[in-house]
């Protein structure tokens, strides 16, 4: 009875119900939509390596380091492999189509990289052509690649149109890994650099370290960093994570921008909702008087406007939720090439469901009051 | 706990006295009203409007609380009950029949008739049992599954009536109930109030404008002044 109760009266006045419904489903929409962003901006933090470091250039990202580091590096105890990738920075055929892109050391990168899963055969068709790329599911899907392939790329910080032939596509360990990368022979690169601008060949953008055991992480850095010090090109080794985490720090106040829209987003939803119960309530301020007299006790009446109020958010929550998908479609068009993971997360989808809990109870508090306060003699109107 | 009532009597009302404030005015209702109301005697409470009349009503059906003085229902001195003991009387206790009926809207028939079980512990089959048979003491068994803007003025009044009896409580309170009916309907209501009296042994408070209404009741009384006093002699004789 209760139950029924709830719905009904949820849905008493249709016109009500619905705006109320949509109110709070654009609202669960916009949140999952901001969440599950912050959730792709943090995707390369939460998919980092414990085992893994970085070595960059300690000045700056955008300055190379020499090739001849990767033997000194590897002299450090720690250091169980070692690879390098650099940012390529092309595009394919117009400058929307833009993917990351890296030259890196074919012989070295995937076993350092386990997430990103080969299988054996592509990845001995890729060592044997030098002119060879792997490329991610994502990609593939998006470009319509297939392995053969050849698929030029018009290069922007080492100019011209760059051929590679599909070798492999690799496919994601979990959720959380990038499957819109580009990986082609860092061979390739600097053979051309050595003829066209020799000042620029045999340099590499990072070192990526493999530790033996997490815990050597620290203690490694500061290894790697020491043989490098007081040399031209001084080095910055840090974990992965924090690598990672540089590049998000470097749209912070973005992100908070973000976490505040969100925190406005759910602070509306009460508004909309609260509004709504207060009129509900106090139109039917004579019925909660009739349930009293009837006998009907403060649990009662508490759990009735309470489960109304619920109702209408876990409503408009569902509706929310089920539009997020396809809008999240529509956002992996115009943003899965910057964000390797757009995709809803547990987390942001637990969030938005506490959201509408939270908003469902608060927003009930103030009619229960104003019911449960009220004399029954009051409400009933006939005094005299 | 207080005296017990005289065996006969229901209600029992001692020194009752109670206002109401309105800004800074303090306006006397009920004076150290006194009264007796016999188990199973249909009594007619009459008035002018502002006399105090639906006061009264709801003080002794624990909707509100006097000024002073002592109010005793079956023996319970309702007004030394806490507010939760009083809920739970007024369950077990008391049955309401308003002048606009008052159902719940979006319930049947049936269910608003089961409503003031499920404060009874009973299970939903049996629930369900109770509240058909209440219905069809009241003759709406046909219209056991319509809400109540699907009934006329009379037979929501009778499904509020089979609320007011689904619990079987010794007294049931009807504050204006044909206040809102043409003749008729009217008319059926009071035969309805009529019947729960006599057969069913129920002890029927009916507040009412109504001369005709009141000609009904075994006893009637107009409280005027804060007092009350017998109506017999002063009812238009052809409504006796």
């Amino acid at each position: 009875m209760l139950a029924k109760l709830w719905i009904r009266n949820a849905a008493r006045h249709p016109l009500r119900t619905a705006l109320t419904l949509i109110a709070v489903g654009v609202a669960i929409l916009a949140f999952g939509l901001l969440g599950t962003l912050l959730e792709a901006w943090h995707a390369g933090v939460s998919a980092a390596s414990a085992h893994r470091l970085v070595v960059r250039h300690g000045i700056s990202l955008t300055f190379s380091l020499p090739i001849a580091y990767r033997e000194r590096i590897r002299t450090v105890e720690a250091v169980r492999a070692i690879t390098h990738m650099t940012w390529f920075g092309g595009f394919f055929r117009e400058r929307k189509n833009f993917f990351a892109n890296f030259a890196v050391e074919a012989s070295s990168f995937f076993g350092l990289y386990p997430e990103y899963r080969l299988s054996e055969g592509e990845r001995a068709a890729f060592l044997r052509d030098r002119r060879g790329c792997v490329i991610g599911r994502g990609l593939a899907e998006r470009f319509g690649w297939k392995l053969g392939d050849a698929v030029p790329l018009q290069g922007t910080i080492y100019p011209g149109v760059w051929t590679f032939t599909v070798r492999g596509i690799y496919v994601g360990r979990d959720r959380g890994v990038d499957e819109n990368q580009f990986f082609f022979h860092w061979d390739i690169l600097n053979e051309r650099l050595k003829e066209k601008m020799p000042l620029r060949a045999n340099r590499v953008g990072i070192f990526v370290i493999e530790v033996r055991q997490p815990e050597e992480a620290a203690e490694t850095a500061i290894a790697v960093d020491a043989i490098f010090r007081s040399s031209p090109a001084e080095t910055q080794t840090e974990t992965e994570r924090a690598f990672q985490m540089g590049f998000v720090s470097m749209s912070a106040a973005i992100l908070a921008a973000i976490r505040v829209v969100s925190l406005v987003i759910v602070v509306i939803l009460l508004a909309v909702v609260s509004n709504t119960m207060i009129m509900s309530v106090r139109e039917r301020l004579r019925e909660y008087a009739i349930l009293k007299t009837l006998g009907f006790g403060p649990g009662f009446l508490s759990a009735l406007i309470l489960g109304e109020s619920l109702t209408l958010c876990a409503a408009g929550g569902a509706l929310g939720t089920v539009a997020l998908y396809p809008a999240l479609e529509i956002l992996r068009g115009l943003l899965g090439a910057y964000f390797p993971v757009v995709a809803p997360a547990p987390e942001t989808l637990l969030l938005g469901g506490l959201a509408c809990l939270a908003v469902g109870t608060f927003a009930a508090a103030v009619p229960v009051r104003a019911v449960l306060s009220t004399p029954i003699v009051e409400a009933l109107g006939r005094v005299g | 706990m207080s005296p017990q009532p005289e065996a006969s009597s229901l209600v029992e009302l001692e020194g009752v006295c109670k206002s109401f404030r309105r800004g800074d005015e303090v306006l006397p209702v009920l004076e150290g009203l006194s009264l007796r109301v016999r188990r199973g005697e249909f009594f007619a409470l009459m008035g002018p409007s502002g006399s105090g009349k639906s006061t009264l009503l709801h003080l002794i059906a624990g909707l509100d609380r006097p000024d002073a003085g002592v109010i005793r229902v079956g023996g319970i001195e309702i007004t030394a009950l806490s507010e939760t003991e009083l809920t739970a009387w007024r369950a077990r206790s008391v049955g309401f029949v308003f002048q606009f009926y008052h159902l719940i809207p979006v319930l049947t028939a049936l269910e608003n008739v089961e409503l003031p079980l499920l404060l009874t512990g009973l299970d939903r089959r049996r629930r369900r049992a109770h509240a058909e048979v209440a219905l069809e003491l009241v003759g709406l068994s046909d219209r056991r599954d319509h809400t109540p803007a699907r009934l006329s003025g009379g037979q929501q009044q009778r499904v509020a009536i089979a609320r007011a009896l689904v619990t079987d409580p010794p007294l049931v309170v009807a504050d204006e109930p044909t206040g809102d009916l043409d003749r008729v309907a009217a008319g059926e209501i009071l035969d309805l109030l009529e019947r729960l009296s006599a057969r069913w042994g129920k002890t029927i408070l009916l507040v009412t404008h109504d001369p005709r209404a009141a000609r009904r009741a075994h006893t009637v009384r107009v409280l005027d002044k804060g007092a009350l006093i017998d109506a017999r002699e002063t009812l238009d004789p052809e409504c006796r």
